[in-house]
This record gives C-alpha cells, sequence and structure tokens, in this order.
C-alpha cells in the first residue's frame, strides 16, 4: 500500500472512477441493441494510437528524455481524441446520433466519458509541460495507463462485441 | 434562444404560500447580511470562518448547515402533516404540485443536507482527534468539498425563489422526472443540486479515507475508536457509492438537456435502469449516514456504563460485513418491478442476512450496559431512545424484506414509517447524542442537562405518535405521497383512520416543541457559560480525543470558497439553460484548479 498520503488518494480516485465506469458499462449492457454502424479498422487505429501512448508515457517515466516523450504522449492522446471526435460526428452526420436510441445515448455516454477522461489527461500534461505545474509524472502514468485499460474493455464489450 | 435562457421574470412569480416561502428566503437572506453588517463582522466571517482550514471551524461551518437545512426540511414535514390531517375527505390548504414539491425537497434535504452535513461535521471535528492528528490529509480539498455540499445547498433554496423544485419524490424516478412529464426547472434544480453536493462528498470520502490509512501515528487497527472504525466503513462506502449517484444524475440531466433516451419511455429507453442505478448508490447511502451513529453510540454507550465497550473485534467485524452487505440488497428497494421470484428471493434474504451484524452490534451494546454502572446523562438517553426504536425499525424492515409481505407494503405509509424509525431513531437520535457528547470538548462548555433532557423526552414521545399510526395506517392501505384522503376511498368511512393522521400531526407539533427545547437548550448553554463551563474532559471519556487539547489551526485558502461561488454559477447556468454562464463557470473551475497553490499537489 503507498504510505504517502497524495499517492494513496489518488489512488481512491481512481477506485472511483473505476466504479464510474462500471456504472456506465452496466447501463451500456442494459441499453444495448445491435446496429451495424462501426469500423473496426478505424477504432483499430484509435486503439493502437492510444496502446502507443500508453507505451510513450512509461517511457517519460523510466527515461531521461521526460519532455519528449511527454510531447509525444500529448500528440498520440490528441490524436486520438481528433479520431472520436470524428467518429462522433460521421455517427450523427448519418443519423446515429445519441437521440436516436437508448443503445446510441449509452454507446455516446460511455465512449464519451473516456473521451473527457483522455482530454483531462491532454490538459495535464499540456500544463505540466508549459507552466512545470502538476509535475506528477507517477500519478500522470497511473492515470493514463488507467485510461488505457479502460479502452480496452470499451475496445471488447462496445465495439468487438458489436461487431459480432 | 435569448441571453437568460430559460429564465424569464415569469419564474418568480409563485402561488400564495410559496410565495410566502419566497418572502421568507429572501428575508432571512437581508436580515442575516444586515446584521453581519451592522455588527461590523464581514471580515471575522471571511478570515475566521469561511476561509479557514481548520477541520474543527469546518465541522462546526458544516454543522450550522446542517441545522439550517434541517429547519427548512422540518418546515416541510409539518406543512404535510398539518395537510395529511385537514385533508381526509377534504382538498386541504395545499395544491397537490405543491405538496409533491414538499414532499421532494423534505426527502432531499434530510438526507443529503441535514443529516450528511452533520455527519461530516462531526467527522470533520473528532476523526483528526481519535487519530491524535492535527488536520486531514488534504486540508484545502476539505474546504472546497464544504463549499460544494453549502453551494447545493443553496441551488436547493434558491428553487424557492426562482422558479420551483421537483415535484418527482426524492429519488425523482423516471419517466415522471423526464422533459415530456416534468417540463420544469425543478428536476434540473434537483439534478444539479444534487450533483455538486454528491461530487463534494465524494471528495470528503477519499480525504478521510486517507486521513484515516495514513495519519494515525503509532495507532493500528485494531487499537481505533469504535467511531475511526464505523467512519471509516462509511468513507469506504462512500467512495463505492457516490460515483454510481454522479453517473445517474448525469445520465437523467442527458436525458432532460441533450435529447438522450436512457430512461424515457420511448426508442428503447428503460426507466427501471435508473431505479436500480439510484439503489445501487442508495441503499449504502442508508449505511453511510447510519454507520458514523453506530459509532457515536459506541463511544456514548461505553462511557456512560463506566465500562469498555463489549466485543470491540465482533464490533470491527460487523461494522465491515455491513459495509459489504450493504452492496448487495438494492433490489428490496422495489421487489414489485417483476425481477422475478429467483432474484427477488435472493435480495430477500441478502436484506435479512444483513439484520445480523447489525443484530451483533445491539447485542454488544446490551452486553456493554450490563453490570454497568450507568450514568443516564442525555447523550445516554439519545442512545436509549435509539436502541428501543431503532429495534422496532429494524423489525419492521425485516418484515418488509420478504418480498411477498413487501407486494403489500410497498409504497405505503407503513414503509414511510418504517424509514424514518430507521433515519430517525438511528442516524438524527445517534447525531444528536455524538453534539452533546463532543460538545464540551470543542467549546468548553456543557449543554443544559435539564433542557436536553426535556428535548430527548419531547423528541421520542413526538417521534412515537408522529410515526407508529403510520404503521397502522399503511397496513390499511394508505400509499404514501397522498395529498389528500379521497372521500371515494374506504378508509374515509373509518373515523379512526382520520384519528390516526390527526396523532401523527399533533406527534409533529410535539417534536416541534422538541426542537424548541434544543434551541433554548443551546442559548440557554452558551448565555449562562460560566456556569456551565466544565473541564477538558467532563464526562470523564477514556477516548483517545478527549486526552490532549484541541488546539485551532490557523492555515486560510479562499479557494474553496470561489470554486464553491463557481460551482453554483456552473448549476445554475445548467439549470436555466444560460450556456455562455455555465462554460464560463466551468472556465473558471478548471483556472482555479490549475492554479492551485503549491502545497496542495506537491508530496
Amino acid at each position: 500500500m503507498p504510505t504517502d498520503k497524495t499517492t494513496l488518494g489518488f489512488w481512491l480516485y481512481i477506485m472511483s472512477d473505476c466504479v464510474l465506469f462500471a456504472s456506465l458499462f452496466a447501463t451500456f449492457a442494459v441499453l444495448r441493441g445491435s446496429e451495424d454502424i462501426f469500423s473496426l479498422p478505424f477504432v483499430f487505429v484509435q486503439t493502437l494510437a492510444l496502446l502507443i501512448s500508453s507505451f510513450t508515457v512509461g517511457l517519460a517515466f523510466v527515461t531521461k528524455k521526460q519532455n519528449t516523450f511527454l510531447i509525444l504522449t500529448l500528440l498520440l492522446g490528441l490524436g486520438f481524441l481528433g479520431l472520436e471526435v470524428y467518429e462522433f460526428k460521421n455517427l450523427m452526420l448519418e443519423g446515429f446520433g445519441p437521440s436516436h436510441s437508448a443503445y446510441l445515448s449509452s454507446f455516446f455516454a460511455l465512449v464519451g466519458t473516456h473521451g473527457l477522461h483522455v482530454a483531462a489527461g491532454c490538459l495535464w500534461m499540456l500544463v505540466m509541460l508549459v507552466t512545470q505545474r502538476f509535475y506528477q509524472l507517477q500519478r500522470l502514468v497511473l492515470f493514463w495507463h488507467f485510461l488505457d485499460i479502460i479502452w480496452i474493455f470499451i475496445f471488447t464489450f462496445v465495439y468487438l462485441f458489436g461487431i459480432i | 434562444m435569448s441571453l437568460f435562457g430559460l429564465l424569464t421574470p415569469q419564474a418568480f412569480i409563485h402561488g400564495p404560500i410559496e410565495t410566502g416561502a419566497q418572502i421568507i428566503v429572501i428575508v432571512a437572506v437581508l436580515v442575516t447580511v444586515l446584521a453581519i453588517t451592522y455588527l461590523g463582522r464581514w471580515r471575522w466571517l471571511w478570515q475566521q470562518w469561511l476561509t479557514s482550514l481548520d477541520p474543527k471551524r469546518i465541522g462546526i461551518m458544516y454543522i450550522l448547515l446542517s441545522f439550517v437545512m434541517f429547519g427548512r426540511g422540518f418546515v416541510d414535514a409539518l406543512m404535510m402533516k398539518s395537510q395529511q390531517a385537514l385533508a381526509v375527505g377534504a382538498p386541504g390548504y395545499i395544491s397537490p404540485d405543491h405538496f409533491a414539491q414538499l414532499f421532494t425537497a423534505h426527502g432531499v434535504i434530510m438526507i443529503f443536507f441535514a443529516a450528511m452535513a452533520f455527519m461530516f461535521g462531526i467527522i470533520n471535528l473528532v476523526l483528526p482527534l481519535q487519530l491524535g492528528s492535527k488536520d486531514v490529509a488534504f486540508p484545502l480539498l476539505n474546504s472546497i468539498s464544504f463549499w460544494l455540499t453549502a453551494t447545493g445547498a443553496l441551488l436547493l433554496n434558491l428553487s424557492l425563489v426562482v422558479g420551483q423544485f421537483a415535484a418527482t419524490g426524492w429519488l425523482a424516478y423516471p419517466p415522471l422526472s423526464e422533459l415530456a412529464y416534468s417540463p420544469g426547472v425543478g428536476v434540473d434544480y434537483y439534478i444539479w443540486a444534487l450533483q455538486i453536493a454528491g461530487i463534494g462528498t465524494l471528495l470528503s470520502g477519499i480525504n478521510f479515507l486517507t486521513t484515516i490509512a495514513t495519519m494515525r501515528g503509532h495507532l493500528r487497527l485494531m487499537q481505533m475508536p469504535m467511531f475511526t472504525w464505523t467512519t471509516l466503513g462509511s468513507m469506504l462506502l462512500v467512495i463505492f457509492a457516490f460515483p454510481i449517484l454522479t453517473v445517474t444524475l448525469a445520465l437523467l440531466a442527458l436525458d432532460r438537456t441533450l435529447g438522450f433516451h436512457f430512461f424515457t419511455t420511448d426508442l428503447g429507453g428503460n426507466a427501471m435502469m435508473y431505479v436500480n442505478l439510484i439503489w445501487a448508490w442508495g441503499h449504502p447511502e442508508v449505511y453511510i449516514l447510519v454507520l458514523p451513529a453506530f459509532g457515536i453510540f459506541s463511544e456514548v454507550v461505553a462511557t456512560f456504563s463506566q465500562k469498555k465497550l463489549f466485543g470491540y473485534t465482533s464490533m470491527v467485524v460487523a461494522t465491515m460485513l455491513i459495509v459489504v452487505l450493504s452492496f448487495m440488497v438494492w433490489v428490496h428497494h422495489f421487489f414489485t418491478m417483476g425481477a422475478g421470484a429467483d432474484v427477488n428471493a435472493f435480495f430477500g434474504i441478502m436484506t435479512m442476512a444483513i439484520a445480523i451484524p447489525t443484530g451483533v452490534k445491539v447485542f454488544n451494546w446490551l452486553f456493554t450496559m450490563f453490570r454497568g454502572r450507568i450514568i443516564f446523562a442525555t447523550p445516554m438517553l439519545w442512545f436509549i431512545g435509539f436502541l428501543t426504536t431503532f429495534t422496532i425499525g429494524g423489525m419492521t424492515g425485516v418484515l418488509m424484506s420478504i418480498p411477498a409481505a413487501d407486494f403489500q407494503l410497498h409504497n405505503s405509509l407503513f414503509l414511510v414509517a418504517h424509514f424514518h424509525n430507521m433515519i430517525i431513531g438511528g442516524v438524527v437520535f445517534g447525531f444528536f447524542a455524538g453534539f452533546t457528547y463532543w460538545f464540551p470538548k470543542f467549546t468548553g462548555i456543557m449543554l443544559n442537562e435539564r433542557w436536553g433532557k426535556a428535548a430527548f423526552w419531547a423528541w421520542i414521545v413526538g417521534f412515537l405518535m408522529a410515526f407508529m399510526p403510520l404503521y397502522a395506517l399503511g397496513l390499511m392501505g394508505v400509499t404514501r405521497r397522498l395529498d389528500h384522503i379521497d372521500v371515494a376511498s374506504g378508509l374515509y368511512t373509518q373515523p379512526w383512520a382520520h384519528w390516526l393522521f390527526d396523532i401523527a400531526a399533533a406527534g409533529a407539533a410535539v417534536i416541534a416543541l422538541a426542537v424548541l427545547f434544543q434551541i433554548i437548550q443551546i442559548i440557554v448553554s452558551i448565555w449562562n457559560k460560566h456556569k456551565h463551563h466544565v473541564g477538558e474532559n467532563p464526562w470523564r471519556s477514556q477516548g483517545p480525543e478527549w486526552q490532549e487539547p484541541a488546539e485551532p489551526l490557523h492555515e486560510r485558502s479562499a479557494r474553496g470558497v470561489a470554486i464553491g461561488a463557481v460551482a453554483a454559477l456552473f448549476g445554475f447556468g445548467l439549470i436555466w439553460h444560460i450556456w455562455w454562464l455555465a462554460a464560463l463557470a466551468l472556465i473558471g473551475i478548471l483556472l482555479s484548479l490549475i492554479t492551485l497553490p503549491k502545497p496542495e499537489y506537491a508530496d
């Protein structure tokens, strides 16, 4: 168990965030429908971007070139977000927006909440790089890996199962 | 889309009774502001209280907030009780819509702002001292939590002045709470008041759990006082339960504001999903409130029986069992959903099972009293009142845990009697006991025992009068939340049914008398403070919090007030669809977080 209080507090926050996502996953599972609207190759690129960013944020933690890898992570995170916005926009333009059905409501809420978290992580890195404030690499890595794990669940339960 | 969203001058115009409430709120605020200005106390208030990071001062502010909100919730209760007494076979004096707002506001206020704020007040005051630490793990976060709670209370009361409150019941079940059936801003006030206060509560949970885990010095887990243990259990529940509330309210907000379809009646929405989610939070919430009360009673019964607490280890185990089991019983709130016999049987059995650790606690308290030299001081009276009423409530709860019985009693006044039995007999009496017990620790003044005992007896008599008749009425088939009893109903022909409503209303009046006694008690004690002055440990308690003097801390930060104020604007903007205001406020919150002073985020 971490002994310093800020790290423990951060773990507790992550735990509460787990419950938050669990509730959203449960909602998604209950309201799930079947629409063939996802493009798996597209989501694969998104997944790769996030997975590689998890690797680079790890490198930022263990190597001396912190800032280089942080910038790389930030760019990958922003790329991921850009792809997500593009996907959401296209879905809405094709008439599959969140108001279309309960299924899509739960899809946008779950994936969108993850996206908001990634955006918060990007903002955190930006603040770190620009102002040197909140320079807590260990906690950032923890947060970023956590978002990665959540994404793997989203990729599996939302996209893969959605295709099947 | 106008500059002020949905806000029009029409929002300030209400019916006659609501206008009365509106004027009372405005006058109360004006009188407070003028009084502080007249006394020249703004600087003192700002420096000593509003910006203080001392958990003792934050705790006292929580308790004052709780008292104010308790007053408002109690007025709602008096209005409901009098309406029901007057409205058997008659329309009464309150319109159905206003009545619905009353019972909604009453439930929300009493749970979220009267009980929760009282609980966090006592935890703030006592927990650090019991751990032998001066402060909590994150002092500024503590202040932010308080101000988010206060912001929630502010938004809720603002609904008296601008617009209206939800008329949906305290958990705002859809589809009634959806835009199609509640088109006003009432439900939006509900959502954002609770969302903001709920985030404050979640942050408090993280704060106090971290405090217990990292700041207890050489104190080992199994040496911690019972109140610390039950607070630990309660805060664990906060961390696991409140995110569910956050999600549930957010989904309802998405439905209402952006046209999502989670809980609507069309396009695949599922209202029962909301009911499941909100009770997955709601049932643990009951234990979040009652566990610290159990801890207080454990301290009180040991001190006033002049013995060590009986069965400390089993108390700890029982507390942790309650923490685990409280997440496995939520379906008992809606056995009538139609989940099927197997699911209902599972949740019925789990509900009965949770009575076991609670029963262990009751027997431990009884054995602590056994052969003790009992001192019948006011805190001990609250304890004995709790033990009897809470046991009655517990038994009616186990009765309703049988799904077949619940089908009959669901949503009846029997249920209303049951949960008031638990919340008043358990939580409220517990906090009163703790308040009286620890008052001398923080003020050096003993609360007047004569008035305290008078208040206790008036409370217990009033409570029994107000709620025991509801068990009978519930069995006779009266459902909850009725603004009047129809002439056509069979009940009208039973003359004594009418008396039961009258007794319940008279009981509420007796409780009003009890509250008056409590106000007199506090005033008399402070007025004659020399007569009531006592030493550091007047009860001769063995608890660690009594052994060391509590030193004031002088750290200050205006950040909590600022974030609370901006959060209020954020909520107001979302409630009234004033998007520019909400967006600006959101940027303000982000900026105030990014510019946090250094010690708060550094190790």
